[in-house]
């Protein structure tokens, strides 16, 4: 049996391992890292940090649902100097893999945090979170609308000079994500995480009122998968040259497998890491066996192996 | 910024036993070495629901009670309200189920290296882990009294070996149908006055912890509380177990009641702030 091909890209970065943590899903990577080493693993996609510290949004600040969770943390975090200072050099310290996620509230804010992390070495990719349901104003979700998308992706593009791939995360809470993705991409993005949590509420029926704190929250785990897999497919039948960070609701490795198939170069993984510490190198191993099975030499050839055979219609 | 517990370890862990005791159950579960590093306060994450659960979170609960060296090695002891879909799926399974569980996780009560007056307060199941602490801060020479409160007499969580550990041991219920109608915070504001008692051990809800942090604030009494917040995770990734915490810089920091507690210092607790965002400092 001819050994398979576990490494993967987004755009210039390789990774030696297609399946990564998800942003807010692992904080930075110290209390994971109890269970298994991060080197093992493709990359760790750290919590989206804003530039000042932030408390996040009152508790409850998470509800579960059926094979799934809505959370409304509002972007708590320590900061970027103080994640820059201390989060970065320690992870780097562990041999991982690095991918930043950082949010703002207004374009420059994005800019400015692109500068910081420009600034620290050791780190794979940025991501930018233009997509958080978590912030007081929903006007603030810039990838609701393509014009700030645009405009936040750009400012970013004019600091990091391709030192590092751009990756922006899309929600799927928009009509057609396919046009927002062009928008970004069009904007300087090398590739796309795709998709962050959908937007939902849960009523408390003691209460008889929402149940979360920030009232509405974002939904993930295996119930939002298939929206996963639909943005996903759309977005790459598309722009078949983007690279996509997959994530939504994947809890073994016929699902990271599912998302792969359907478009995505990596695979991240979030929710499940909560129900099991250890889903992250479980589910690469899975998907190892898998590939092999299925007759893939590597990870390359089965990304969008499901739009084989189908005729353009973009 | 606290750390995991860096006992934490993943296992599979096989059910003893699981019988009713009042309103509650008693589940024991095999644990191994495992036995030798959880502490009072600690507390268990369990996957529920099985392997095509549509419970995707874990369920936290105290560790109430620890033995060595039976057959099996290790074994825990936790007593589970089936109060929601999780807990009632954890109490209806049987001996020789095996349950994946992650623990020991977040703080231990604080330990005096030499003999104190302690009062053990608990409130409904929270009763629980007061037990194991009674045993060991009666192994430190500590005088042990305990005060426990329940909404009615079925959900007081008082077993019999477990009064061995204790001087004293007084029963509130509000509707009065076990021990003195009433609840446990009044006699505690006696107590402090009196100046009877050197450090508080609480669990319970929310609303006791911060009744006692009340009486407490102010005097010499030490209160440590094992606090209880909805967690998705149990490990410190998620971030949705938050409280507000007093900083020694003055601010506050919503901090992480998985990893910073659940054992917290009562009189640092920003109560007045639970459920809301605290002030930003600039």
């Amino acid at each position: 049996m001819s050994t398979l091909n576990f490494s993967t890209n987004l755009g210039d970065a390789l990774f030696d391992y297609p399946i990564f943590t998800a942003s807010g899903c692992a904080s930075s990577g110290k209390e994971l890292s109890q269970f298994f080493d991060l080197k093992d693993i493709g990359a760790v996609v750290t919590k989206s940090v804003m530039n000042k510290p932030r408390h996040g949004r009152p508790t409850p600040r998470m509800a579960e649902t059926p094979s799934g969770m809505l959370n409304s943390i509002g972007l708590q975090g320590p900061g970027i100097d103080a994640f820059l200072a201390q989060d970065v050099p320690w992870l780097v310290s562990q041999g991982a893999k690095i991918i930043v996620s950082i949010a703002g509230e207004t374009a420059d804010e994005y800019a400015m945090l692109a500068r910081k992390v420009r600034s620290v070495p050791g780190i794979s990719a940025i991501e930018v979170n233009i997509s958080c349901p978590n912030v007081e104003n929903r006007g603030l979700v810039f990838a609701c609308d393509p014009d700030s998308s645009a405009r936040t992706i750009d400012g970013v593009r004019k600091i990091i000079g391709g030192e590092i791939p751009i990756l922006a995360k899309l929600t799927p809470d928009v009509t057609d994500i396919t046009a927002i993705a062009r928008t970004v991409v069009d904007a300087g993005a090398d590739g796309l995480s795709l998709i962050n949590t959908v937007l939902g509420m849960v009523i408390n029926i003691d209460s008889m009122k929402p149940h979360l704190g920030g009232k509405t929250g974002g939904l993930s785990g295996p119930a939002i998968r298939p929206v996963a897999v639909r943005a996903i497919y759309q977005v790459h039948a598309a722009m078949p040259h983007v690279p996509i960070l997959g994530m939504g609701g994947v809890t073994s490795g016929r699902d990271a497998l599912e998302l792969i198939l359907a478009g995505a170069s990596a695979v991240s993984v979030g929710t499940a890491s909560f129900g099991d510490p250890t889903a992250i190198p479980r589910i690469q191993g899975e998907l190892a066996s898998l590939l092999a099975a299925k007759g893939f030499a590597s990870v390359k050839d089965a990304v969008g192996y499901a739009h084989r055979g189908e005729v353009s219609t973009t | 910024m606290n750390t995991i517990n860096k006992n934490a370890a993943q296992i599979s862990a096989t059910i003893l036993s699981n019988k009713r005791v009042g309103a509650y159950y008693q589940i024991i579960l095999a644990i191994g070495d495992l036995a030798s590093a959880c502490r009072p306060g600690n507390f268990v994450a369990l996957a529920v629901g099985g392997d095509s659960s549509r419970m995707v979170l874990r369920r936290a609960f105290a560790i109430s009670r620890i033995t060595h060296g039976s057959a099996s090695g290790g074994a825990m002891e936790l007593i589970v309200a089936p109060h929601g879909s999780g807990s009632k799926w954890l109490c209806e399974q049987s001996e020789g189920v095996e349950i994946d569980i992650v623990a020991p996780l977040g703080t231990a009560f604080g330990i005096p290296t030499t003999p104190v007056n302690a009062l053990l307060v608990g409130g409904g199941y929270g009763s629980a882990p007061l037990f194991g602490l009674a045993e060991v801060l009666k192994a430190r020479g500590c005088r042990v009294d305990m005060i426990l409160g329940a909404s009615t007499g079925s959900k007081i969580y008082a077993p019999l070996e477990g009064k061995r550990s204790t001087s004293t041991l007084k029963i509130f219920t509000e509707d009065g149908t076990m021990g003195e109608q009433g609840r446990v915070t009044a006699p505690i504001a006696k107590l402090v006055t009196e100046g009877s008692i050197d450090v508080i051990y609480s669990c319970g809800p929310m609303s006791m912890l911060r009744a006692i942090s009340d009486i407490t604030n102010g005097t010499e009494v030490v209160h440590q509380c094992a606090v209880e917040e909805a967690m998705a995770c149990g490990i410190g990734i998620c971030m949705t177990c938050v409280l507000p915490v007093q900083q020694s810089d003055g601010t506050v920091k919503m901090l992480r009641s998985c990893i910073d507690g659940p054992v917290m210092d009562g009189s640092l607790v920003a109560w007045d702030v639970v459920g809301k965002v605290p002030p930003v400092v600039v």
